[in-house]
């Protein structure tokens, strides 16, 4: 009952009886409250729902939602740590996906008897349960149900066409300080760009550290000597091909040897949306040049 | 009196030597210093000279420079919260680090990137303020004018940085200051180290000059002055000494913040109120303190490293107040 009542996001007050009842009468989920105002404030949530088609249902979006571009139009409600309740509660929504740490946003929500989607950032298995839940939640159950397989198979086929190529260790840095090798984050063995580097062929130089990211010191990558390193870019004003120049300080890690530290940029790599597919077919090719892309 | 500060520089020396030798990997001494392999493959030596040594080096001046600073506050505004953080200089420096990093400036000078170069200036900028409301006063000014307005100044400044971080809207500036904020001593190289000992050298320069009349003006502005000290000049340059040591070690290890408050309490506890011998000795225990306490953020839940500043605080803190009440 109460991952029903998550999923569907109904929080308020009395609304589990209203559920029970429902249910028992045989109505879908999805089809008990259809939301036609949707305040999307996640970038990863905000790209599902203009990718199944469900775009015209949204009417405002977070600060850091920066696709797809028909989306830039719409009206910007904060995100995660700033969101503009006041604004929020202005627009009227009849649902508003959130990010799972926003307790106090979820608490006002309740108060205003506003139904929440509350969304948090996984593996890839929970990127297209989200899209298809999601789907539900709006209405567009088969559109959301189409794009989670549709991420689903371009997956299963970046798996097989590696499945046969040597898999190298490699390293995921998101996030270093410019021009040094200070504050250098990485992927660990659990999240979203874990599971891409495993599906794009790539054994994970941290999968044994059962976190999403891990601060990495230059003894640890010294360490773990990786045979690639993957350096991912946000913005397009942060590529700088010389960057990477400093890594061959740390000229005994294969990666660096074998002049294999490659900067791959694109938002993609960092919002688990329906571009997941594409960002791991871009980290397959990255990592296997030999095989045809 | 020369054998305490042999003592604490004994001290420094032995965990000097200790803590390059331990880490988040384990590596072999007889393969470090191996000529037989070129120094490009032998995974040992890098670690040992490129993870380990850079750190432990800056770990020495960070933590030397912020006990140094802590201990010429605490004597020059004759209170004993008084630390680097007081007149506004890590805000500074919190200040510069985030215009460098959301501004994603990026050049270097003299292999030294701009985040370091602009957490120097934040920091020395701040006390530049202070320093100018002091001249502005005829003579000198009273400590109590010069707490709040570094207390001012620290509260104009953090709030300048956040307006910044809040219309930039940029979630990796706001990470990026974060991570930075944590402090760390991981520096990747030895030319951040080079480029610190620059205003450290000098600073040092400055606080060699300080001990005799630092104790005179602890006791008081007039008491000093009656015994022929020159107040305003000894505070300039101690307030120019003290900028220029935070300013190196704040550039260097982010900031850290606990060490320039309690390692000078440590230090007078154990040997008492004599500046001749609380500087340099503080100085000594300072290094010694944070390269200890760095060693244990990268051991502790290795491979994993805790942020330093954690360490220095879980330490420190129940050390402190152990010395505090040990004899009551």
């Amino acid at each position: 009952m109460a991952v029903i009542q998550r999923q569907i996001g109904l929080r308020a007050k009395g609304s589990g009886l209203l559920v029970a009842l429902a249910l028992a009468l045989g109505v879908q989920p999805s089809a008990l409250a259809q939301a036609r105002r949707v305040v999307s404030i996640i970038p990863a949530t905000t790209e599902m729902l203009f990718a199944m088609g469900a775009g015209d249902r949204v009417i405002a979006i977070g600060t850091y939602d920066h696709y797809p571009p028909e989306a830039q139009k719409l009206p910007k409600v904060g995100a995660l740590i700033d969101p503009n309740v006041e604004q929020i509660l202005q627009m009227r929504p009849d649902l508003v996906v959130i990010y799972g740490t926003q307790t106090e946003l979820k608490q006002r929500l309740e108060r205003a008897r506003i139904p929440y989607y509350s969304y948090v950032h996984k593996g890839l298995a929970d990127i297209t349960e989200t899209m298809r839940s999601l789907g539900a939640r709006v209405g567009a159950a088969d559109a959301g149900n189409a794009l989670a397989s549709r991420v689903e198979r371009q997956l299963a086929d970046i798996r097989e066409h590696v499945s046969k190529a040597p898999h190298p260790k490699t390293l995921i840095v998101f996030e270093r300080e410019r021009r040094t090798l200070r504050n250098i984050y990485a992927s660990g063995g659990e999240g979203f760009l874990h599971d891409m580097l495993v599906a794009a062929g790539g054994v994970d130089a941290m999968a044994d550290v059962r976190r999403q990211s891990v601060t990495m010191s230059t003894e640890m990558v010294l360490d773990r000597a990786p045979d690639v390193i993957i350096e991912l870019r946000y913005a397009k004003d942060d590529i700088d091909d010389t960057d990477t120049t400093v890594w061959n300080r740390l000229a005994s890690i294969p990666a660096v040897r074998n002049r294999r530290v490659i900067v791959l940029t694109g938002e993609e790599f960092v919002v688990p949306g329906p571009r997941v597919g594409e960002a791991t077919r871009r980290l397959a090719a990255a990592l296997h040049p030999e095989l045809r892309w | 009196m020369a054998a305490t500060v042999l003592g604490f520089g004994a001290l420094t020396l032995v965990v000097c030597v200790l803590a390059p030798l331990a880490g988040s990997t384990s590596i072999d001494l007889a393969k470090v210093f191996d000529r037989t392999q070129p120094f490009a493959d032998n995974v040992d030596a890098q670690v040992f000279f490129i993870a380990r040594m850079p750190r432990v080096v800056a770990a020495g001046i960070v933590g030397a420079g912020l006990a140094l600073s802590g201990v010429v506050f605490q004597a020059l505004l004759r209170n004993p919260l008084a630390s680097p953080d007081t007149l506004g200089v890590s805000a500074g420096a919190t200040l510069g680090a985030m215009l460098a990093l959301t501004a994603r400036a990026d050049f270097t000078v003299f292999g030294v990137s701009v985040v370091p170069l602009a957490t120097f200036a934040g920091a020395v900028g701040s006390l530049a303020i202070v320093f100018a409301l002091s001249m502005a006063r005829r003579r000198g000014t009273s400590t109590t004018v010069l707490l709040l307005g570094g207390i001012a100044i620290a509260a104009l400044l953090n709030a300048a940085g956040r307006f910044i971080q809040y219309l930039t809207a940029d979630i990796t500036g706001t990470f990026r200051t974060v991570q930075w904020m944590m402090g760390s001593l991981d520096v990747g190289s030895y030319a951040p180290i080079v480029a610190s000992l620059v205003p450290f050298g000098i600073a040092c320069a400055g606080f060699a000059t300080l001990p005799r009349v630092l104790d005179l003006v602890s006791l008081g502005e007039e008491a000093a002055e009656a015994r022929g000290v020159d107040v305003v000049r000894t505070e300039r340059l101690a307030l120019v000494s003290a900028s220029l040591s935070t300013g190196a070690a704040v550039s260097l290890g982010g900031p850290i913040l606990f060490v320039g408050i309690i390692v000078p309490h440590i230090v007078r506890l154990i040997v008492g109120a004599d500046h001749r011998l609380v500087l340099p000795a503080s100085a000594l225990f300072g290094a010694s303190f944070l390269v200890g306490c760095d060693l244990v953020a990268r051991t502790v839940a290795s491979p994993v490293e805790v942020p330093v500043g954690v360490i220095t605080a879980i330490i420190g803190g129940p050390f402190f107040l152990w010395l505090l009440f040990r004899g009551r």
